[in-house]
């Protein structure tokens, strides 16, 4: 199989047979199972199989081509472009963490949903198919060619390496988590055995090797995540669709809710002393409180993270590698409908976990049952081992109430399967699904930044005469260091998964968002103002996040998750001051703006 | 008409439908969820749809409906890549 235009023109056809076979190789495990082979090796042979796949086409796709290597060819169809965008963005912290959150934190999380997709207007309406026309291979190529000069690219830079180096961590560590659980291996092997099978994907074939790869990913993972929900939603007896069938389990849900005391029974401060960082069930799935803080709270997260998903450059530079301005606009249609595949069964998915820990007439529940019944099952045991949960019997009664069971967010998503009492095959399936995802969004990001260090550190800003084998040398040295880099700093474990993701949001608006979308929307804007724009954002911002995070009360609620509020308006206020009050930008530079607003003609850059 | 006031006519035309676009974007976003709490009902769970199902398939809709338009203002004033 050659991977060249037979390729593209067999699409169809070659990832049905790989689903397909995907899909074989899940029946065989289950067969496996009930023929009594070990859980551990059914565990061992999903990873070992899909990450294996993965490398085969990271082979089958190396390439010296520098086009490429950098933006695949730019000739993936749209619908494929919206499959690979939608594995790169949604990382382990979609697919691990999201479900439990909403699980634990209730309705002021769903935020996060309503952000992390509307986001994507911004991205199809002011950015994508303005960057694609210019024809650029990296972020800050367009932020350098725009505004021009070494320090404005030098700016974007480094907003994009902190941002995603930030995120980037995340996901090495979600990988190490689910490879530590699923090969039973120390966490910080896991970690290094995860970054390994990320930088065989990327290495060889750049972004051509990470597209066709994130394809096979996203496969992985929305049949990971679909099969437990669907599965759930029927044994539970709520109907044939889930995602239809959720809301009389919500009714159903809120009354448990409000019997059992979430909300007013809250755990005891030794209880929780004893926890740790576990955390027991607070907020109800619906409670939508009309006070204006809660709103306000809702408002802020939603903007800071729709802002950061249309100034994060590793989700705008996979429209990079589309074969028009068109297909650019219609990829990012077809990305959000694959996110939201996952991103509408998440509720579900909380919903469902709900019913069957707390509703009393289901087999599987927890909540009032005696302490001594419920640590003797296994689930229970298996997760309370590896330190997700604990049930601290706080007043002595001998009965678990909702007070008493804490867990941490993660256990949603992996542990569901055994809590619903589903087969050992799920929980496998489950595990290279979060894996694919914590690998893909890696892969992504890794190559994001090791390209903006080659292409525009490297390429435009030191050596710009160096030829296109010493860039794609370089561009791969790059790969390898902030790879072991991030791993080095993954393994540390400094924050939990979703902290640092919303770093990152929040990283890239406060710098990038302005001054990308004035690019393109306001001639006046000139490198000046960018400039001041990208400094003065992100460093208030980054200054905000820092005092807050040592012991400032945040202002106005505005908290570490939503540094962008402040970061934001510094950098479009800053932008637009410093723009007016300098020349306004040559007349190359106006041409260029309007050559990049209509899809006829030749890329600005080729 | 010259070429420049077609390109300018495209680009008055591209103007108006981003700022309706990003008009239906922000309604659904952030209007729609500060009034969260009185989409509750007893008989639904209204803040609960919204934030987990209609914003996000308002939102699929939004984008291809933009990106269509947008591609037949592209070809009125002759300003697709075809052309």
């Amino acid at each position: 199989m050659k991977l060249e235009g037979g390729f593209i023109n067999n699409l169809g056809r070659v990832y049905a047979i790989y689903t397909l076979g995907f899909l074989g190789f899940v029946i065989l495990m289950g067969i496996l199972e009930i023929a009594g082979v070990e859980n551990t090796y059914i565990g061992w042979m999903f990873v070992a199989f899909t990450v294996l796949i993965y490398a085969l086409i990271g082979i089958l796709s190396r390439t010296m081509d520098s086009s490429q290597y950098y933006v695949a060819g730019r000739e993936v169809p749209a619908v494929y472009n919206g499959m690979a965008t939608a594995a790169d963005w949604m990382s382990g912290a979609s697919f691990i963490a999201l479900a439990g959150g909403i699980y634990l934190k209730g309705y002021p999380y769903m935020a996060f949903l309503v952000g992390w997709t509307g986001g994507y207007v911004l991205v199809a309406s002011l950015i994508a198919p303005y960057l694609r026309k210019f024809g650029c291979y990296t972020v800050p190529d367009f932020i350098g060619t725009r505004y021009g000069g070494n320090l404005a690219r030098f700016c974007a830079v480094v907003v994009l390496v902190v941002a995603s180096f930030t995120y980037v961590t995340a996901q090495i560590n979600g990988t190490g988590t689910v490879a530590a659980r699923a090969l039973q291996i120390d966490f910080e092997v896991g970690v290094w055995v995860g970054l390994a099978g990320i930088l065989f994907c990327s290495m060889l074939g750049g972004m051509r090797a990470v597209t066709w790869t994130q394809v096979a990913q996203y496969i992985v993972l929305i049949v990971a995540y679909l099969i437990p929900v669907f599965w759930m939603s029927n044994k539970l007896g709520y109907g044939l669709i889930p995602h239809l069938a959720q809301f009389d389990a919500v009714l159903r849900v809120q009354e448990l809710e409000s019997t059992l005391g979430v909300g007013t029974l809250l755990p005891t401060a030794e209880a929780q002393a004893e926890a740790g960082k576990l955390a027991a069930l607070k907020v109800g799935i619906n409670d939508a409180s009309g006070e204006w803080m809660a709103r306000w709270k809702f408002f802020t997260l939603v903007l800071c993270m729709m802002a950061g998903t249309a100034s994060l450059p590793h989700v705008l530079m996979r429209y990079f590698t589309t074969s028009s301005v068109k297909a650019a606009r219609q990829s990012v249609g077809w990305s959000l409908f694959f996110i939201s595949l996952l991103y509408l069964s998440a509720p579900a998915l909380a919903t469902f976990t709900k019913l069957s820990l707390l509703d009393p007439n289901v087999a599987t529940s927890i909540i009032g049952k005696s302490v001594a019944d419920v640590t003797s099952l296994e689930w229970i045991q298996q997760w309370s081992n590896v330190g997700f949960l604990k049930i601290v019997d706080s007043n002595g009664d001998g009965i678990v109430q909702i007070n008493d069971f804490f867990m941490r967010a993660d256990i949603v998503v992996l542990a569901t399967p055994e809590m619903a009492g589903l087969p050992y095959v799920i929980s496998g399936l489950v595990a290279a699904g979060g894996l694919a995802a914590a690998m893909s969004t890696a892969d992504g990001l890794l190559l994001a930044i090791a390209n903006a260090l080659s292409h525009d550190l490297y390429y435009k800003i030191i050596d710009p005469k160096v030829d296109t084998a010493k860039r794609l040398l370089v561009a791969r040295i790059m790969l390898l260091v902030i790879g072991a880099l991030g791993a080095l700093v993954a393994s540390m474990q400094l924050t939990g998964i979703l902290g640092a993701v919303a770093w990152a949001f929040c990283f890239a608006n406060s710098g990038l968002f302005f001054p990308l979308v004035l690019g393109v929307w306001w001639k006046r804007a000139n490198r000046a103002g960018a400039i001041a724009g990208m400094i003065g954002g992100f460093g208030v911002g980054a200054w905000y996040l820092y005092m807050v995070q040592t012991g400032m009360t945040p202002w106005l609620g505005i908290d570490g998750l939503r540094f962008g509020m402040i970061g934001m308006p510094v950098s479009l206020i800053l932008m637009v001051v410093v723009s007016l009050m300098t020349e306004e930008p040559d007349e190359e530079t106006q041409k260029m703006v309007e050559s990049i607003r209509i899809p006829k003609g030749k890329t600005y850059v080729s | 008409m010259s070429a420049q006031s077609d390109q300018q006519q495209h680009w008055a035309a591209t103007k108006r439908l981003t700022f309706l676009t990003l008009i239906i974007w922000a309604v659904v976003s952030f209007v729609i969820h500060w009034f969260g709490s009185s989409l509750n009902s007893e008989s639904f769970p209204g803040a609960y749809f919204m934030a987990g199902m209609g914003s996000q398939v308002i939102f699929v809709i939004l984008i291809f409906w933009f990106s269509s338009r947008q591609s037949s203002i592209d070809e009125e004033y002759g300003m697709s890549e075809g052309d």
